[in-house]
């Protein structure tokens, strides 16, 4: 066995054994104040369907940071897909990050450019050959109902469109795990609905997806794995729970 | 690097450029002038040189011998220089490096030489009234200086011979020249340093304008994975574009002026012809297209790699 196959197969049964997401003891302080992630034991199995809840100030939108190596732990261990993310050199950031999609409330879409560009350059980045591009932007735009409009101005589009281009772009590179930051924020029920049926569809081709909310209704509904955390901590984690309501 | 990359860091380099098209402009035309400016102190300072360096070699110093008969009653034994020892010296200036030829002339040459030049053609008429050669036993040497700045020690060292008379020489063109040359050297770099300064800083502004704007594009970039190479080349690739543009432009003027300035000096002064050895176009930008363009593109990398590293954090 080559030491590359014995890395991938120690990877494989660290995934196994702890989960393709695994913090462990994690506290991150910023340079001023109290931290806002405070000791935190998290792991999620490859394959799951999580919603991370709280208040703002929660921890939360530090806890996706950490999870995409913009920020790294004060104290204890990140691992992601296997990799400690601490012991990640700078020039490794890129390629590991092409296993993740990334969705955001404000959907970061380019606006100068059109559905199919702001896709491809998803792939383009990633230097996948023109002709694999030509292939996977219309299919992955079909996946998300958007093979009509893949000329259309992003500005153009309504909100829950934009969010299925931003999803289709985060997908496109058909990555393990998708992290979705407050991905219903800036949209109305029916078009929030339709994105979370969207990820849960992507859920069952295997992708692990991960989803920081405030929307309770939706949490509740859905019945998925829901962590809660308040000030920095979790203070419950309940397979099928509910969004715990804080005041 | 995939092609398909290089294609599209490209396109992204003329894509920033067109996006910030005033900026660019701005940055082309500071960049333009600097080497318009850069271009007219090198077609004159390697014209003046030209000129200098035909001056130079019409400089010389010119060493004579004591010799019997010469008016001077306290010769020491070995001060009148045999024609065997003469001919030896005449060898050892040439071996100098400073010297860049060596002319021996004879009494009869130097008298023909002024006579001529005093006489002009009515030489022969004015000439056979003497009957002896007025400057008979003026033996010389003429030596050509390839270094004006060296002339003084070159005198130095012929005066150091008991068989040497006097030795002829400008000492105040020598240094003339010299001084010139210098002189125009140093304000010249002097110049051209401040003026590239002045350009890596307008071309650094340009990217760093360019950055802020795609500032949402480099975030979404990080996030779905893209190298630092592939976020910040087309930033580098767009200053060296500005740079290589704003090169051509007044490579271009300048070109159309020297040869206007040229056309007009020999038109309407040409009584200085003999005098200005202007240098031939070709020879002027066969020296300064190469490094106008190596200079643009320089201060293009130079100025964006700056920004880049500065102000894009990936």
């Amino acid at each position: 066995m080559t030491r590359r196959e014995m890395s991938w197969k120690k990877r494989k049964e660290f995934i196994e054994e702890n989960g393709i997401i695994y913090l462990n003891n994690v506290t991150k302080v910023y340079s001023k104040g109290s931290p806002a992630i405070n000791g935190i034991t998290l792991g999620i199995g490859k394959g799951e369907f999580v919603f991370i809840v709280g208040d703002s100030g929660s921890g939360k939108s530090t806890l996706i940071k950490l999870l995409l190596r913009e920020l790294t732990a004060s104290s204890g261990n990140v691992y992601v897909m296997g990799s400690d993310l601490a012991k990640l050199k700078h020039r490794q950031v890129p390629k590991f990050r092409r296993n993740l999609g990334v969705v955001f409330q404000d959907f970061r879409l380019l606006n100068d450019r059109n559905v199919y560009e702001n896709v491809a350059f998803a792939q383009r980045i990633i230097e996948t050959p023109a002709i694999e591009i030509r292939r996977n932007v219309p299919s992955i735009l079909a996946t998300v109902g958007l093979a009509g409009k893949y000329k259309a101005k992003t500005k153009q589009l309504s909100g829950g469109e934009q969010q299925r281009v931003a999803l289709a772009r985060a997908l496109v590179n058909h990555p393990s795990i998708l992290l979705a930051d407050e991905p219903t924020g800036n949209l109305d029920p029916k078009n929030s609905w339709e994105i979370m049926k969207l990820l849960e569809e992507i859920n069952q081709s295997g992708t692990t997806v991960v989803v920081v909310t405030h929307n309770r209704e939706i949490v509740n509904a859905m019945h998925k794995r829901v962590v809660t955390m308040k000030k920095g901590v979790i203070i419950s984690d309940e397979e099928g729970g509910e969004y715990i309501d804080e005041d | 690097m995939k092609i398909s990359t290089l294609f599209y860091t490209i396109r992204q380099g003329f894509v920033n450029i067109f996006r910030n098209k005033w900026y660019s402009l701005a940055s082309m035309a500071t960049i333009a002038s600097c080497l318009f400016l850069f271009g007219l102190f090198y077609a004159v300072v390697v014209n003046f040189q030209s000129i200098v360096m035909k001056a130079e070699e019409g400089v010389s110093v010119t060493v004579f011998f004591h010799y019997e008969g010469d008016g001077d009653e306290s010769h020491t034994e070995g001060q009148i220089p045999s024609e065997s020892w003469i001919e030896e010296f005449g060898q050892k200036i040439a071996q100098r490096t400073e010297v860049s030829d060596v002319k021996f002339v004879s009494d009869q040459e130097a008298w023909e030489t002024f006579a001529r030049d005093h006489f002009g053609d009515a030489y022969e008429k004015y000439a056979v009234g003497f009957l002896d050669n007025p400057l008979k036993g003026e033996n010389s040497y003429e030596a050509f200086v390839s270094d004006v700045s060296m002339q003084s020690a070159l005198v130095t060292w012929l005066e150091s011979f008991p068989q040497v008379s006097r030795v002829n020489h400008s000492a105040l063109t020598a240094d003339m020249l010299s001084g010139a040359n210098m002189l125009i050297a140093y304000v010249s770099v002097g110049i051209i340093i401040i003026l590239l300064a002045v350009s890596v800083f307008l071309i650094s502004n340009t990217v760093a304008i360019g950055i802020s704007v795609r500032a949402e594009e480099i975030n979404i970039m990080k996030y779905i994975g893209a190298t630092d190479f592939f976020v910040r080349s087309p930033f580098v690739l767009e200053g060296m574009l500005i740079g290589a543009l704003g090169a051509v432009i007044p490579l271009w003027l300048i070109y159309g002026l020297y040869n206007y300035v040229l056309a007009y000096i020999m038109d309407r002064f040409s009584i200085l012809a003999g005098f200005l050895n202007f240098l031939p176009v070709d020879e002027v930008f066969g020296v300064l297209t190469p490094v106008s363009v190596a200079l643009g593109v320089g201060i293009g990398f130079l100025g964006s790699i700056i920004t880049v590293k500065k102000h894009l954090h990936v």
